[in-house]
């Protein structure tokens, strides 16, 4: 490398001293102009080096800590109501169609990051005055929540075209059988038609699950301490830019491979004895 | 027992169904045959409902089929239908396959649902086959539990849609033996089928269908003894010379 760079991995390691709260949870007592790096504070008391102004591990895991809530909470909405709008589309209804392809154009081609300024700046302004004011003023963590709901519903119209594809995929005799014995068109869903179709569809809703732990880094825009917001805090502190992102890509990387293989995991013991196809080998 | 009064049905322009009627009494076979096109599997999916018809009328056991307000899914529980395709469900075993409609729909309980599902089963020679997923069945097999599986819901009548064209020759046999151990007990049964020595056998009546009409519809003797439409005895010639 030609150019003059202090490598330091120690910066990622640096820990709180016995009794100064870390602030782990991304309380605000992390913002920049918080505590300042620069006036010294707790970090002093403790012998770690001038460099450990501080504690950045802490930072670390609880960036990571957010990442995983955010995106799970998100997952779980996504796939409820991807689940719905992905079934909604294959009714014979026509406004149910309509109304469930709306939703898909509609959150499909948005930008995310576009969404998540919409939710978080303009939703709270169109709702009544009282809804809006809670949103911005009294909800807690207002940011966390705004970014679990838009990676939701964002992740929702990728899950239910999904969902709408593996339903397709089941041969339109299964559904005749299945009525042809009485059940009626909900017990279908129920019993015949999703439990096949989420079996079908696994391999694209474990990228997708993926998707959503490396989308919720957009979430960084709207305040929300995560992973890269933190990564992002300890380079600007410490000017070791290498180092805390190299840990931080491990640390996606190691995320993604965690839910590859529960997915993987989950594929197993769904797979119906005697085929191929469905759910793997 | 069903009813078929001058039904007509579109799909977009194209008439698929031509003014049929016919009429199929307690206890009585009837075989509908004719090529591939003319309607037959139409027709018999009008019959409980799973296709719908523009016109005319259709009955069964005196609920009208395609009037407004009838319960749909309390009827076909009482028509056993058996698929081309057997259609089982994939993800469910054998057993859970004949159980799942009679715990559903009937509110039958697991232990009584599962010893009916036994006992037929039993009945089609395949109790040691319950625990296997039907992807690990032969067609033959698979389509012997399809019927079990309609039998299960104790029907009044059953639906055949051609059970025997999608499976290899070496297994129509086991197929048919169990049909004609159906219609010999006095089973009321519509078939979709080109069997015609299953026809013989055991139909009362030979339905011929051509492009959406009813072209013959004669007692089993007279339709192979003398046919009366051109197109029938062309059909026949065909089918009967291998």
């Amino acid at each position: 490398m030609a150019m003059k760079y202090n490598w330091d991995w120690s910066v990622v390691l640096c820990r709180a001293p016995e009794g100064v709260a870390t602030g782990t949870g991304g309380s605000a007592a992390q913002l920049p102009g918080g505590t300042s790096a620069f006036a010294g504070g707790a970090a002093q008391t403790f012998d770690t080096g001038a460099h450990c102004a501080q504690p950045y591990f802490d930072w670390i895991v609880s960036g990571l800590g957010w990442t995983v809530v955010v995106s799970v909470f998100a997952w779980v909405i996504a796939f409820s109501v991807g689940s719905v709008i992905g079934v909604s589309r294959t009714l014979d209804q026509p406004w149910v169609r309509r109304g469930a392809t709306t939703y898909v154009e509609l959150f499909r081609n948005v930008p995310l990051l576009v969404q998540m300024f919409l939710w978080f700046f303009v939703v709270p302004e169109l709702l009544p005055k009282e809804t809006g004011y809670f949103l911005k003023r009294q909800l807690p963590l207002p940011e966390y929540w705004t970014a679990i709901v838009c990676l939701g519903f964002y992740h929702a119209s990728r899950t239910a075209e999904q969902v709408r594809a593996g339903i397709e995929a089941i041969p339109r005799g299964q559904t005749y059988a299945a009525l042809a014995m009485g059940l009626t068109p909900a017990q279908v869903y129920r019993y015949v038609l999703l439990p096949v179709s989420y079996r079908i569809i696994i391999p694209p809703l474990t990228s997708d699950f993926m998707g959503i732990f490396k989308n919720s880094s957009v979430a960084l825009t709207i305040g929300v301490l995560e992973l890269t917001a933190q990564s992002r805090q300890i380079a600007e502190y410490t000017f070791n830019i290498f180092e805390v992102f190299t840990v931080t890509t491990v640390l996606y990387i190691l995320i993604t491979l965690i839910v590859s293989t529960i997915m993987r995991f989950v594929e197993k013991r769904l797979h119906i004895p005697g085929t191929i196809a469905l759910g793997g080998n | 027992m069903i009813t078929v009064d001058k039904v007509s049905k579109w799909f977009g322009d194209f008439q698929v169904l031509d003014k049929c009627s016919t009429r199929v009494a307690k206890g009585e076979v009837v075989v509908i045959c004719g090529p591939s096109g003319s309607g037959k599997s139409t027709l018999i999916k009008c019959i409980n409902g799973l296709e719908p018809f523009q016109q005319g009328a259709i009955t069964v056991n005196g609920i009208s089929v395609g009037a407004e307000g009838t319960n749909l899914p309390k009827l076909r529980a009482s028509i056993g239908m058996v698929f081309q395709n057997f259609e089982l469900f994939p993800h469910m075993t054998v057993l859970d396959n004949i159980c799942l409609a009679q715990t559903k729909v009937l509110n039958r309980n697991r232990a009584e649902a599962g010893e009916r599902a036994m006992q037929l089963l039993n009945r089609v020679g395949l109790a040691d086959q319950a625990p296997k997923h039907p992807a690990q069945l032969s067609g033959g097999q698979q389509q012997r539990v399809a019927i079990a599986r309609a039998l299960a819901m104790d029907p009044i009548a059953m639906l055949f849609d051609e059970p025997t064209s999608a499976l290899d020759p070496e297994m129509i046999n086991e197929v048919l033996d169990v049909m004609v151990k159906l219609a010999l007990e006095g089973m009321t049964m519509m078939v979709v089928t080109h069997e015609m020595g299953f026809a013989r056998k055991v139909a009362d009546r030979v339905v011929f269908m051509d492009g959406g009409r009813i072209e013959e519809d004669a007692k089993t003797d007279e339709f192979f003894g003398a046919p009366r439409g051109e197109r029938a005895q062309m059909f026949l010639s065909k089918i009967l010379t291998h």
